[in-house]
């Protein structure tokens, strides 16, 4: 359980970073709070020539929120969207969803960038960045890029970064207050990988009517996704019980669920439907039928 | 794959030495500095015995180079206690007999004081949450869970008297 050796860099630029990352053309690792790329090199499921070290180049462990959304540096640590003290209201969904990622000792140290380039098909914040389609900024050589969420997630532990590219920041669009949402998830132990997760989100029309809604889910195929068909179900939709049953019963339609030691795909499926029941009522803000009954 | 220096103040004294870039802090801290109170378990970030204080705040010491940790102020389960004169914490484990075999007590230790040194008025739910990711096979955690709230007053809890 000792990493394969490499070799160690601590640039203080952003620059200096990218040409080690360039040089080493895709024999480099970031390394940031490294709760997800540690485990990675214990194990040795990878093994880089060089980790560059990116956690004490400056301005990036921004939290900012203005007209176009909130922006969340790669450096932000979940511990400091917990800490946030207006987050809860500017975005409640991010700091709902980010609850239950990991324990106390792992949110002191990892980040939304971390996250987000190690796209863990179970990872909260892959999934909100899917869910409200958060643009991704990235530098490389060849300058920044704004990757849409719905791009950059190419399989499980697969992105569309480039090898000698640093994930900055994430945008999520602006948030607005009156927003009905949830967000759910299941895990054997609080805390653990979800064996599967749902956020929703949506606004009313005049009517009570469903608007625009986002359904997202992790952990049930190789990558975080959106659930279109549910999406379609309840879009016009006045959400009772009735609504929730029909739109929870389409929510693995179309997707390949994945399978593994932790959860044959049925169960996995069965538990997505359950969750986005859930979700559905929580944002509707109606009493859970498992509790009433 | 030079060696790299690492300079840290540990347990408030300074600390250096010469390591693999690969050198876990845990591993440093045991074998460099030949501070073995801090425990490694399951050396991928899940049963926290190598928790360690870092800049105040808990981490796995596993999960974290050494060379990450240059430069830092780091506190172990060695730093806790005056010698050996236990720590209120400590002391109330040991009244609530909150330790069996002791294997994840330093982690747990360590844990608990950055809790309570953060937030003093921490309940019995923010203990358990906290506590999650620390693993004991031996206590069933409850003796932990009073051990740690009654250690709260020598943090600067205040109980709740109007």
């Amino acid at each position: 359980m000792k990493p394969p050796r490499f070799d160690y860099a601590r640039p203080d630029s952003l620059a200096g970073a990218i040409a080690l990352l360039a040089a080493h053309n895709g024999d480099a690792k970031v390394i940031a709070g490294g709760q997800s790329l540690m485990p990675m090199l214990n194990f040795r499921l990878t093994s880089p020539r060089l980790l560059v070290d990116i956690a004490r180049i400056a301005d990036l462990n921004h939290i900012s929120a203005g007209a176009d959304g909130v922006r969340l540096g790669a450096l932000v640590r979940w511990r400091d969207i917990e800490r946030h003290p207006t987050l809860a209201k500017l975005h409640p969904l991010l700091v709902e969803a980010t609850s239950h990622v990991a324990h106390y000792q792992i949110r002191n140290r990892g980040t939304v960038g971390g996250s987000l380039a190690h796209a863990d098909p179970a990872a909260e914040m892959p999934g909100i960045a899917i869910a409200c389609d958060a643009q991704i900024i990235v530098v490389g050589r060849a300058g920044q890029r704004t990757i849409p969420a719905a791009d950059f997630f190419v399989g499980a532990l697969m992105t569309a970064l480039e090898p000698d590219e640093v994930i900055v920041e994430v945008r999520l669009p602006p948030w607005p207050g009156e927003r009905h949402f949830a967000f759910e998830e299941f895990s054997r132990r609080k805390g653990d990988f979800a064996l599967a997760g749902v956020a929703v989100f949506y606004d009313l029309d005049g009517q009570g009517r469903v608007i625009d809604p986002h359904i997202g889910a992790i952990g049930v195929t190789s990558r975080p996704v959106r659930l279109n068909a549910a999406e379609a179900a309840l879009a016009g939709r006045a959400v009772d019980e009735a609504a929730i049953l029909a739109v929870a019963a389409l929510a693995d339609d179309g997707l390949d669920v994945a399978e593994d030691i932790h959860a044959p795909a049925d169960y996995r499926r069965a538990l997505l439907q359950v969750l986005l029941e859930r979700a559905l009522r929580r944002a509707a803000r109606l009493p859970d039928a498992e509790q009433t009954q | 794959m030079t060696n790299i220096p690492v300079r840290f103040t540990v347990n408030g004294r300074g600390a250096e030495a010469s390591v693999e870039p690969r050198t876990s802090l845990a591993d440093c801290l045991r074998r460099e500095l030949k501070l073995t109170g801090t425990h490694l378990g399951c050396e991928h970030g899940v049963c926290g015995a190598c928790t360690v204080v870092v800049d105040g705040a808990a981490v796995r010491a596993c999960l974290m180079l050494a060379a990450q940790a240059d430069g830092s102020d780091i506190i172990t389960v060695e730093g806790l206690s005056n010698g050996d004169e236990l720590s209120p914490l400590q002391a109330s484990f040991r009244k609530h007999h909150a330790l069996q075999c002791g294997f994840c007590t330093p982690g747990i230790l360590t844990t608990a004081h950055a809790l309570l040194t953060e937030e003093p008025d921490a309940d019995a739910d923010r203990i358990r949450d906290v506590l999650s990711g620390n693993i004991c096979r031996c206590t069933g955690y409850i003796p932990i869970i009073e051990a740690v709230l009654d250690a709260r007053a020598a943090y600067g809890y205040v109980t709740g008297e109007p």
